[in-house]
Order: C-alpha cells, then sequence, then structure tokens
C-alpha cells in the first residue's frame, strides 16, 4: 500500500455519520458543535441560517456542514478546544434540510501582500451522493469590502450572489447552498 | 487587521494530488445524480482561510474513545480487529496530533443510526463510533469489531463492501478528508460504485488495508494496517507569494 506515492481518495461520508461526527440526538458530545463562538467572544454575535437543496429542489436531510473562520479582528485561532472563539463548527441539516450556526462575524482576514481580504467564512459540505467534501465560501452582503476581493473576482459575475448571505434581521443571516441546478452554488477546486 | 499567525508556512499545497480523488458526477452511483454540482469548480488560490484550520488536540479525546469494544457493559460480537496505522503527508512527512474520527456498522452490517432500516441486528454492546489523535510520530491504533457488509438500494441486489468510516483534519482547511478503509480481498470491491468511482486505480488500492500478522494479537485480534496520506506542502515556498 505505502509503495505508492500518492493521496488517499475521498470516499463519501454517506447517510449514517451523525451518531459519530454530529452526535447530540445520540446523547453524546461530539468535538464541535453549531456554536462557533460562545457569548464571551469578542466581536458582533451573529447567527447563519440555511438549507441545503439539490437538484430537483428537494430539501437535503442528511447533509454536514462544517465553516472555518477567523474572529471579529481577522484572526484564526491557533487551537479549537476549550475557548470562546473555536473559529470552527459543525452541523448537520434537519429533516428539512436545516441547518444554523451562532458565531462572530468575522472581520477583513490579510492576504500575502498584506491587503485586506472582504469577510467571509470557509464552508465545507458533505454528504451521502457527494463522493468529495464540496468547498464553498459565505461572504456578507452588507460589506462594500466584496467589490475588491480577490477570491469574489474569479468568481463569474453572475454567479456571485450565490455566495452571498443575505440579511435576514440585524443580527442574522441566511446563506443555501444549492448543489445543483437553478442557481447552483459556486464551489471551489481548493 | 492581523498579520498572519507565527508558523503559517506559505509554501504551496500542489493542485497536481487532487487527481486522485473521485469525480463529483458518477452517475453508477445514484446518490450523486441530483447532489453533484454541475458547474464547474472555480479555482481558489490559498489564502490563509485555506491555510490555516482547527487543531484538535488530546484533550478532545477521552482516554478509550480508540477502543471501540469496550464502550458498553459487554463485549460487542464480532471479529475482533486492531486497526493501525501512520498519517503521512505526500512527501511521507507523519501528521502527528492530528484527530482521527471513525464510525461503522456492526459485525451484522447495522449503523446505530436511526436511519439504518437493515434488517439485521443491533449489537446492544457495540455503537461503532470512534476517535483517536495520533502521536508524534502520526501513528494511531483503534480495537473495534469487524464491520459486516451492508445491502443497499443503489442498483438490484446492491452490498457495499465492508468497510470503516474515516474523518481526518490534519494540519489545515485543505488537508481535510473524509473516506473509507476497507479489507484485503472483498469480492465486493469489484461491485461497489462508490470505491469504483475513483478512476485511478492504484488510488482506489490505496483505500485498502492490509492484513498483518505483526499486527494480530496472539488469541485476541487479527491486525489491520491502514496508513492514510494527507495533502501535503511542496518542499520549496510558493514562487510568488503575493500570489493570493
Ligand atoms: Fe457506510
Amino acid at each position: 500500500m505505502m509503495t505508492e506515492r500518492g493521496i488517499t481518495p475521498s470516499q463519501t461520508v454517506g447517510p449514517f455519520f451523525a451518531y459519530c461526527l454530529t452526535p447530540e440526538a445520540y446523547g453524546t458530545r461530539g468535538i464541535a458543535s453549531s456554536e462557533v463562538a460562545t457569548a464571551d467572544a469578542a466581536g458582533t454575535r451573529i447567527r447563519i441560517e440555511g438549507r441545503v437543496i439539490d437538484g430537483a429542489g428537494e430539501a437535503v436531510p442528511d447533509a454536514m456542514i462544517e465553516i472555518w473562520q477567523a474572529d471579529g479582528e481577522g484572526r484564526y485561532p491557533d487551537h479549537a478546544a476549550n475557548a470562546a472563539f473555536r473559529g470552527f463548527g459543525r452541523a448537520e441539516t434537519d429533516a428539512h434540510g436545516r441547518f444554523a450556526f451562532t458565531t462572530v462575524k468575522p472581520g477583513p482576514v490579510p492576504g500575502a501582500d498584506g491587503s485586506a481580504h472582504a469577510p467571509h467564512i470557509a464552508v465545507s459540505v458533505f454528504a451521502r451522493g457527494l463522493l468529495n467534501r464540496l468547498a464553498t465560501r459565505l461572504y456578507f452582503e452588507d460589506e462594500p469590502a466584496n467589490e475588491t476581493d480577490p477570491v469574489l473576482a474569479r468568481v463569474p459575475a453572475e454567479r456571485r450572489a450565490t455566495l452571498l448571505a443575505r440579511r435576514t434581521a440585524p443580527d442574522a443571516y441566511a446563506f443555501d447552498i444549492r448543489l445543483q441546478g437553478e442557481g447552483e452554488t459556486v464551489f471551489f477546486e481548493i | 487587521m492581523s498579520q498572519p499567525p507565527a508558523g503559517v508556512e506559505r509554501r504551496a499545497y500542489p493542485r497536481e494530488s487532487l487527481a486522485a480523488h473521485p469525480p463529483n458526477d458518477a452517475p453508477a452511483y445514484a446518490s450523486t445524480r441530483l447532489r453533484a454540482p454541475r458547474k464547474p469548480l472555480v479555482i481558489l488560490p490559498h489564502t490563509l482561510t485555506e491555510l490555516t484550520g482547527p487543531v484538535y488536540g488530546h484533550e478532545s479525546v477521552a482516554p478509550g474513545e480508540n477502543d471501540l469494544t469496550t464502550r458498553h457493559d459487554g463485549a460487542p460480537l464480532g471479529e475482533r480487529i486492531v486497526v493501525t496505522g501512520r498519517v503521512l503527508d505526500e512527501d511521507g512527512r507523519p501528521v502527528p496530533h492530528t484527530l482521527i474520527e471513525i464510525w461503522q456498522a456492526n459485525s451484522a452490517g447495522r449503523y446505530v443510526h436511526a436511519n439504518d432500516r437493515h434488517d439485521a441486528p443491533l449489537d446492544p454492546n457495540f455503537t461503532g463510533a470512534g476517535r483517536v489523535v495520533t502521536d508524534a510520530s502520526g501513528a494511531y491504533t483503534f480495537t473495534t469489531i469487524k464491520p459486516g457488509a451492508y445491502p443497499w438500494r443503489n442498483h438490484h441486489n446492491a452490498w457495499r463492501p465492508a468497510h470503516i468510516h474515516f474523518s481526518l483534519f490534519g494540519p489545515s482547511f485543505l488537508t481535510r478528508l473524509v473516506t473509507q478503509m476497507y479489507f484485503p480481498g472483498d469480492p465486493l470491491l469489484a461491485l461497489d460504485p462508490i470505491y469504483q468511482a475513483i478512476p485511478d486505480a492504484a488510488a482506489r488500492v490505496r483505500l485498502v488495508s492490509d492484513f498483518e500478522i505483526e499486527t494480530t494479537k496472539p488469541e485476541w485480534a487479527l491486525g489491520y494496517r491502514f496508513d492514510i496520506v494527507l495533502r501535503g506542502r511542496a518542499a520549496t515556498p510558493m514562487e510568488d507569494p503575493h500570489d493570493d
């Protein structure tokens, strides 16, 4: 097996991951939850709610969403456990395809050349039927910095809106993920 | 605005290694048909967001979570096995102190999951979920029960080969991997559209563990070796540090 150089290929998470990866309904705690930041974390506390939808417009009730983000000052945590701000969250979709996270709004993140990238959250989607983790990004529709963000600039203009979370309340954003079909979310090769 | 945290290296992760993965669109695996994206992926340059990632150390895992056979009052039914290996990057460097989560069916091929409708018995002494953190050399060990094959409705008379689901983080958002470990000599591998979705035969066999007599424990458990190779950084720094 190890005579071959090369990475281990991906396989689907399948339909039965919940009792290990998102096990709250099974009475045990996973390594992560949908709470990315506790009430003690500095920054603007927000809630992110969304749905995962398939190519027929139906809810995807067995997906897992993971998010990774910087804190309110644009800093990534160097440790995810036992902190007010973990930077990492994990949620399963419910029977209606819905997921939700509580976190703080990330600040602008530094690029390699010192420029600032618009506030964003890295999103991974795992589900039965997905042989690979799908990677996308959540941006905030009310951020002027989106105009100059170098990653958004790479996305065809007519598809950019799929990456913009809509502000639905002073402290809430909506971000739906369409796996396929009309309004298909932009997914990235990372 | 803050600077990149100390220790965030700026060496590139090569993209060529992604060729090992299956395509998203694999029609023989029926669940891909309404779920696989149809539009081309947009190439994302690796920024600080991708070069960092969550770190879960030993405090995330309780002692004994790598032994799936001792989580209940009694011993589970089935063939006791030890699964051990190392987590490496593609240049052969160990990936130390990284979290591995596993889940699997019991010896009868039944998952604890509430939606598993397979008419096979649950085992009150087996849940089938485990966690471990690799040691300084990237090594890990689980003790568990060999999972049974189970039927699924992908096509007529479809059965998944026996497998253990693995989830790993590695050092960055880019190295995140969810995969499945299979067992050597399983006749169902040739018929499995999930395993066969991997186009490169050399990549595919990396998912098949090796039986190892040295890992096998006398009078106790059969041993299997499963090394896992995550994406790695090129040996030299990125040529253009502004390319993000
Ligand atoms: Fe499975």
